[in-house]
């Protein structure tokens, strides 16, 4: 029996404000308990919501960002229920009217095994603007929780998908694509594990070629793609293995718990919620007129995609170059400032994409602190296209670099790496060289092309690696064959 | 002068009294302290009096008169509904589930008070979480109406009321959800005015409708209550309803004469339910606006009858989420013994709410659960525009509305607290202008077996100078809003 | 649409309100006469028309992302309630507010 597996994403992202979405207080991350919960945070009795300007701007910069309707009219819902980090007993939200429509993500596929990668669009249903609850904090006093309501009323984009995806690796690299994205445009940073972006995901599974979708089982919270590999394969097998059984799925909201492995349903959402939503009185519509979305697309910065095509045309850089490139923004911008500061693209590229990574990778280091600068590479492949040093000598002058040894011409100057192109000096070394192999030159005069590279080699060696071994090739040749 | 006639002056003459040094806010408080003392065990209009931070308040505003920088206000003492939060105050909105807390921040009424100068002479009590037509709901008692103390004074700001009538503060704060202002202005026999939503800010008023509820001012003129006006409108950034408008001076057309005034009287508030000897005197006053130069037009607000139903929706719908946050955690009551969380909460909230409150908030919890919302509150919502737009049409063809505020005099205490339908049928006539956002106000327009009857004065938006200038032309004329309750003297004081 | 004991306890329970059994019918012949009132609404026909959530028709205000409060929390539990259950320290520790075990 072949089973498809059908996955929706619902992804909660904090947006990058100051304040909270409908108070002055402080959103920064890791203070003092209850320290930023303000009395609207709390809910005082008698205090008013009044949204922040900000968290709709990063709403609408979204909404731009993957083509989406951006409503001209939305609403703010009270979503009813009862929880210790939800101090108004309700949560305002947007729920028949949300700010941000229909829109699309194209995501990248990577090759599983002998499966190719792929390209493969996931359409997003909507984006609203709602607050986030607080925290409760287990174990602090026996039998009890403690509530801290810092992050209650923090700003949140929930970015809902259609069920488009069909196995863990796309959910992921949708998951991955739009952590890039948003933090891309600058809403979001992406801090998975402050919780800056959160995702819940629906699983169901139904047989290959059904087109009704099967009951699905949501995955709170999960914070690490990995978890989240890890839970929708599990959740898949446990789905369709308890179908197999002949069992029956209930819905059911679940927890990935990463030591196991496993999933479990929520005992807090066992019974079924019945939210009461209706508009809020407190808020008035939200209103986003043409003038609003061209005040942020003036802010918005290129998309990767437009980033993408332009490398490829500009720079004449492969497709897979141009994506890798523009993989983040910090190393696209990475990229173009070394070519900016007069360094050519296609090298630029392979030395970002090359050395840079590989130490990075090496050392975990963030591009942000790599200890080579763009414009210290820039200077470094300036030195290889003008030929005062070979490739050879460039990666032990960007080693040195890495270390933090100098600048580029001291250091070339202090490890003796220029090259020599002084014609006069290499046909010295050349003659030598000839006199001390007369039986190399023999074999070549008999025939043998070989001999010719082993004299090159020679050169070169008895040069330190220093000559310029195009000028070496010429002027040997020359000496052989007059 | 003697303290019965400084008690029974107006915002207008004390204000003078206190520029020309004639009295001090500290004799003035005092005076009214000590008439509070004397005659609030009987009446119960406040819930919570503290002596020291009044007085202190009105040695400020000496301070401040001295000085030479005093508004008109300054120095005068006022009662606050204790449903407006003010810092270090006890502020219980009438209920036990806030019994003991303490407000930590001063909501924008209380704010314009006190940068105005006013002294805060307590807080008064209230039908609990505003939610009552008698002021029997409130954990703190029933309130005496001060004509007759078997009856009651109106709801929810019956403290306020009775404070008013019995002279035990120059004037008071109220709030009016769906008549809480107007009606016990009726039942009590003074003036009282409930704005255009959006004219005072809602920010630290606790809230039980948040789309209806507007606080204004309760008084014994129109003249003080445009005083009142003065300090209580202005925009607040902190109310997302709060309206931006230019600050105006509500006192700037009370002497306009009526010559030519529209008044429109719809059908609907004559018909069968009101009380005819309330009917009666309400016809005598707009004899007397006829010989004050008005024009009586006959109109129609064809779904009056259907405003209690809608209102019955809506608002106990906001109000199950509004008292939502009320689950013991954080402030408030909290049960003594609880065995988890759904235990804490159900107990908590069970202790700490009163039975009609507990009603509401089930009606409400009913009407928005899934697959009643369209047939109730998506339906309410819709007859809410059929009633506001009653309005916008009798408005084509009158300047200002008039009819009855309440049904009938105040009731004797007790009549209807088992019989939930009577009681909210006393807000048959208040409550369609808190669905429209509309001004109303009730005068004092006489009285029918010693107990006093208002007349209701309902102006389009924002047009309150207008409505006070017509209730004040209407004073200057007629003295039944002077007239004060005798007050035996209670014996042990006697 | 008639009431029954169990609709009562039912929307008791969302509102996290306990209500004994002779509470229920108590509510249930109020609640009933409440409805009946509100039911006079079903014979009023409202197709086409627009719901009405607020008098005036205006658009939300927004506020600048500018920090404006600041650190309140000893103020603020100051007013926090008792623990109970035998305590009568307040229901707070180390800034956190506390209740019962919360169950994930």
């Amino acid at each position: 029996m072949e089973w498809e597996v059908v996955i929706g994403l619902e992804t909660h992202t904090q947006l990058q404000t100051n304040t909270k979405i409908f108070s002055g207080a402080s959103v920064k991350y890791g203070a003092e308990p209850n320290t930023q919960a303000c009395e609207v945070s709390i809910a005082l009795p008698g205090v008013l919501p009044v949204l922040n300007k900000e968290a709709v701007n990063c709403a609408i910069k979204f909404g731009l960002a993957i083509n989406a309707e951006i409503a001209p009219r939305s609403v703010f819902a009270r979503k009813n229920y009862f929880y210790p980090d939800l101090p108004k007993g309700y949560q305002i939200s947007q729920f028949e009217l949300p700010v941000v429509g229909k829109g699309a993500v194209t995501i990248q596929v990577p090759a599983v095994g002998k499966n190719p990668a792929y390209e493969k669009v996931v359409n997003i249903t909507r984006a609203h603007l709602e607050e986030d609850a607080g925290k409760s904090v287990h174990g602090a006093v026996e039998g009890m929780s403690g509530i801290d309501l810092n992050r209650a009323g923090t700003p949140l984009l929930e970015i809902v998908t259609e069920p488009d995806m069909r196995s863990a690796a796309e959910a992921v690299a949708y998951a991955k694509k739009l952590h890039e994205l948003v933090q891309w445009i600058g809403i979001c940073d992406g801090n998975m594990q402050e919780g800056s972006f959160r995702c819940d995901v629906n699983v169901s599974v139904r047989k290959k070629g059904s087109d009704k979708l099967g009951t699905r089982r949501e995955i709170k919270n999960l914070n690490s793609f990995k978890f989240m590999t890890q839970a929708i394969e599990y959740e898949t097998r446990w789905q369709i293995e308890t179908l197999e059984d002949g069992g029956t799925i209930h819905q059911a909201t679940v927890l990935f718990n990463p030591d196991t492995g496993e999933t479990r349903a929520m005992r807090s959402k066992e019974e079924a919620n019945d939210y009461r939503y209706f508009p809020d009185p407190d808020l008035l519509p939200l209103e986003i007129t043409e003038a609003d979305k061209a005040r942020v697309q003036a802010q918005m910065p290129e998309l990767p995609e437009a980033m993408k095509a332009r490398f490829e045309a500009q720079f004449g850089l492969t497709g897979y170059d141009a994506a890798s490139l523009t993989a983040s923004r910090e190393l696209a911008n990475y990229f173009v400032a070394t070519v900016n500061k007069g360094a050519e693209a296609k090298p630029a590229a392979n030395w970002v994409m090359g050395a840079i990574s590989a130490k990075l990778n090496a050392e975990e280091k963030p591009l942000a602190d790599s200890p080579v600068s763009a414009e210290q590479l820039a200077s470094l492949l300036k030195r290889i296209a003008d030929n005062t040093i070979s490739n050879n000598a460039a990666k032990q002058v960007f080693e040195a670099m890495w270390n933090s040894e100098g600048e580029v011409d001291t250091i070339i100057e202090a490890k003796g790496l220029k090259q020599v192109s002084d014609t006069g000096a290499i046909e010295a070394i050349i003659d030598e060289v000839l006199a001390a192999n007369a039986a190399m030159v023999e074999e070549f005069k008999a025939g043998k092309e070989k001999a010719f590279n082993a004299l090159v080699g020679q050169a070169m060696k008895a040069s330190k690696g220093k000559a310029n071994p195009a000028q070496v090739n010429e002027l040997l040749k020359k000496k052989l064959t007059t | 002068m003697s303290n019965t006639s400084l008690t029974n002056s107006s915002l207008f003459q004390l204000s003078q009294m206190l520029a020309s040094k004639s009295i001090s806010s500290v004799e003035l408080t005092q005076t009214f302290l000590n008439r509070i003392d004397t005659f609030n065990p009987n009446i119960n209009a406040y819930i919570a009096l503290d002596q020291d931070k009044t007085l202190a308040q009105a040695k400020t505003a000496d301070v401040r008169i001295a000085a030479g920088n005093a508004e008109p206000l300054t120095g005068i003492p006022i009662a606050q509904k204790d449903i407006f939060c003010a810092k270090g105050w006890q502020t219980t909105c009438g209920s036990k589930m806030l019994a003991n807390f303490i407000a930590p921040y001063d909501a924008h009424v209380i704010t314009q008070f006190d940068n105005a100068g006013a002294v805060n002479l307590g807080k008064t009590n209230m039908d609990e979480f505003a939610m009552g037509s008698s002021n029997e709901t409130s954990y703190f008692g029933g309130v005496k109406n001060p004509w007759d103390f078997s009856r009651v004074p109106g709801g929810s700001s019956g403290g306020s009321a009775a404070a008013v009538a019995a002279r035990l503060c120059a004037a008071a704060t109220g709030t009016d959800t769906g008549g809480s202002i107007r009606q016990p202005a009726s039942l009590c026999g003074f003036t009282g005015l409930k704005p255009t939503y959006g004219v005072v800010s809602r920010y630290g008023m606790i809230a039980f409708a948040s789309s209806l509820d507007q606080a204004g001012p309760m008084a014994k003129s129109a003249q003080d209550c445009a005083l009142m006006m003065n300090v209580m409108a202005g925009f607040d950034e902190r109310d997302s309803t709060s309206l931006n408008r230019a600050k105006e001076d509500y006192t700037r057309e009370l002497a306009k004469p009526l010559h030519g005034l529209k008044i429109g009287l719809p059908k609907e508030y004559f018909a069968e339910g009101l009380d005819t000897s309330v009917a009666t005197v309400i016809e005598a006053a707009i004899a007397e606006y006829k010989k004050l130069g008005a024009e009586i037009v006959e109109i129609s607000l064809p779904n009056t009858g259907l405003s209690i139903p809608v209102y019955y929706v809506l608002a106990p719908a906001e109000a199950s989420s509004n008292l939502s946050r009320y689950d013991g955690v954080r402030y408030g009551h909290r049960a003594a013994e609880y065995t988890d969380l759904m235990d804490m909460y159900n107990k908590s909230r069970a202790e700490g709410f009163g039975a009609e409150v507990k009603r509401r908030i089930l009606i409400g919890t009913y009407v928005l659960s899934a697959g009643y919302y369209d047939a109730y509150y998506l339906k309410a919502q819709q007859i809410r525009r059929l009633i506001a737009q009653d309005f916008v049409e009798a408005f084509k063809q009158c300047d200002v509305i008039m009819g009855p505020a309440a049904p009938s005099t105040a009731f004797k205490a007790g009549e209807k607290v088992d019989d939930p339908v009577a009681m909210y049928l006393q807000d048959i006539y208040t409550i369609s202008t808190n669905l429209a956002g509309l001004p109303g106000m009730s005068v004092p327009a006489g009285f029918s077996n010693g107990l006093p009857v208002g007349l209701q004065i309902i102006g389009n938006y924002f047009d309150e100078a207008r409505m006070l200038n017509v209730a004040h032309q209407y004073q200057q004329v007629t003295d039944w809003h002077t007239q004060m309750p005798e007050l035996s003297m209670p014996k042990e004081v006697a | 649409m008639a009431l029954s004991i169990e609709d009562i306890k039912k929307i008791a329970h969302l509102a996290r309100i306990e209500v004994s059994d002779s509470e229920a019918a108590a509510t249930l012949t109020k609640l009933t006469g409440i409805l009946g009132l509100i039911e006079q609404m079903q014979a009023v026909d409202t197709t086409g028309i627009v719901p009405m959530s607020h008098s005036q028709d205006l658009a939300q205000r927004l506020r600048e992302d500018v920090v404006t409060k600041t650190n309140q929390r000893e103020e603020f539990q100051k007013i926090a309630p008792v623990l109970g259950n035998g305590s009568s320290e307040k229901a707070v520790d180390h800034g956190l507010y506390l209740v019962p075990k919360v169950i994930e």
